[in-house]
């Protein structure tokens, strides 16, 4: 197991000619089929509830009628809101199931843009102004469209240009570095002590790290996104975080939905 | 914050299987803020569930009971049209209500 | 429109039915509201009801997990077989207010009822059941950790 695991992360760590987006989606999958043998990897889009039974109970007993649907509501109630120019958000996402179609690397911007960026993007470009990334407006209006596109399957199209590539290789190789206090890379709870026990918590499989955002926590007694939890683990290990929809975490984000291709989206979620 | 009474209900054998999410914070008044300063008790204690206007059911609350409530009951003699009506008040004297019509 | 004699009667017999529930409620009412403001468990407990006995039954059945995911949100189910319940009370031994909830039902309310609830920390947890003239209890211990990523 640990040879296997040494050498998956040689070859997600080479970034070279060798080893390309495809070789570490399907060397990481390996990983997890190997180490939990008898969970489809698919499974791994409900988290740690695929490899913990008594909390996936619990789980299932609350997503009988889950906190996130007040986001939800509130994020529908958005969604047909006018801006100032009468447009609204169906000009720009048409039904609003469109959650699949991010993150993107976008060319004409060289950079990815996350579902977030775009939100904003069709305000600003409608007279609105554009939601601070933590505001609970942006929040509840991802919870609505992850909500209507539960289902569609995650297909991230990585274009053949050099400046996606390179911000798929910048995201994998914030997933592999080291940081913090602790010294903890993402892969080292996530691919190198996965399904393992960290104080009372059990330990996920990245490969289903982004279907299900934003989240109800019940930590945060509300929904919160991709990029606050990517917060919160880099403070956990004692790194400074990085701001929220900075490039760094678009990177990091795109990096986990190609690896996560094929997996079908399932948020909003609950977790604790 | 709170908002309206999410009311969902099905019947089986003229038995009305009904769940409720309520929104609201409620409170402890033992939580802090970010500045330090304690978040005051803000819960529901008192929720009356109606059906046709009579009362089923009362809960008594504490600030025990987890935040944006869920409430599970059933009841008997059930039919298509029924109306069932959840409200609540809270200590700082706020109050809610949500309705569903049984079909 | 004018009632017929038969109508009367069912009306009459509706609004009584709907005052006596109100009335019982409101009479359990009085009895709970310092018991919710207890600090010790024995104390509420005997705030709740008054005094009066609780005896162990078998015939309860609680659901609650034993290992709580998040003590801010622990699904629990009460519910039994015994006739004639009137109220479900659920207390967490080791809560700053033992008394989380209490639900009076009507007769036609099944005996049945499901909440979410907060934990301050590992606890016994206890579910009470009364039915005109007697109480009933049954409880289990129910375990809270703190998140292993810093919670």
């Amino acid at each position: 197991m640990r040879a296997l695991i040494c050498c998956v992360l040689a070859v997600l760590a080479s970034g070279g000619v060798q080893a390309g987006p495809e070789e570490d989606r399907l060397a990481l999958r390996k990983v997890y089929e190997d180490r939990f043998p008898g969970v489809p990897v698919e499974a791994h889009k409900d988290g740690v509830y695929a490899i913990d039974e008594s909390a996936r109970a619990q789980w299932q007993e609350i997503e009988e009628f889950p906190p996130y649907e007040i986001a939800v509501d509130a994020g529908e109630a958005l969604f047909t809101e006018p801006f100032p120019d009468g447009a609204g958000f169906a000009d720009c996402f048409d039904d609003g199931a469109v959650k699949a179609r991010y993150p993107l690397f976008d060319e004409a911007q060289s950079t990815v843009v996350t579902l977030e960026m775009a939100i904003n993007a069709c305000r600003t470009s409608h007279g609105a102004t554009a939601w601070a990334n933590d505001a609970p407006e942006l929040t509840n209006l991802v919870a609505y469209m992850a909500f209507i596109s539960r289902g569609q399957i995650i297909a991230v199209a990585l274009p053949a240009s050099t400046a996606a590539l390179a911000a798929y290789e910048a995201g994998k190789q914030f997933y592999m570095a080291r940081r913090g206090q602790l010294n903890f890379a993402c892969k080292s709870c996530h691919v190198q002590l996965v399904g393992n026990l960290l104080r009372a918590e059990r330990l996920s499989a990245s490969v289903g790290q982004v279907t299900h955002w934003p989240v109800y926590r019940f930590k945060w007694e509300e929904v919160g996104g991709l990029h606050l939890r990517f917060q919160e683990c880099n403070s956990q290990v004692g790194a400074e975080p990085f701001e929220l929809q900075s490039e760094p975490y678009r990177n990091l984000e795109y990096f986990l939905s190609y690896i996560a291709n094929g997996l079908p989206l399932n948020g909003p979620a609950t977790r604790k | 914050m709170a908002g309206e009474v999410k009311i969902r209900g099905r019947i089986a054998d003229g038995v009305a299987e009904l769940k409720a999410l309520i929104p609201h914070d409620m409170e402890t008044g033992t939580r802090r803020d970010a500045s330090g300063a304690l978040v005051p008790a803000h819960y529901i204690q008192t929720v009356t569930c109606l059906r046709n206007g009579t009362q089923v059911l009362q809960a008594e609350w504490g600030p025990a009971v987890s935040k944006n409530p869920f409430l599970a009951f059933s009841v008997r003699n059930a039919k298509p049209g029924d109306v069932i009506r959840i409200e609540w008040v809270d200590n700082q004297n706020g109050a809610g209500s949500g309705e569903l019509v049984l079909q | 429109m004018a009632l017929n004699r038969r109508q009367w009667m069912r009306a009459a017999a509706v609004l009584g039915a709907a005052g006596a529930l109100l009335t019982m409620s409101l009479r359990a009412l009085a009895v709970s509201r310092p018991a919710f403001e207890a600090t010790g468990v024995d104390d509420a407990i005997a705030k709740l009801f008054g005094g009066r006995p609780v005896e162990d039954s078998d015939r309860i059945s609680f659901q609650i997990p034993d290992i709580a995911e998040n003590g801010a949100v622990v699904p629990v189910t009460v519910a039994t077989d015994l006739e004639g319940v009137t109220a479900i009370s659920i207390v967490v031994d080791r809560n700053p207010n033992p008394v989380v909830a209490r639900f009076v039902i009507g007769p036609d309310v099944v005996a049945d009822v499901s909440a979410r609830i907060k934990m301050g920390e590992s606890s016994r947890v206890r579910a009470f059941v009364e039915t005109a003239d007697r109480i009933y209890s049954t409880g289990r211990e129910v375990k809270v950790t703190i998140g292993g990523c810093g919670g």
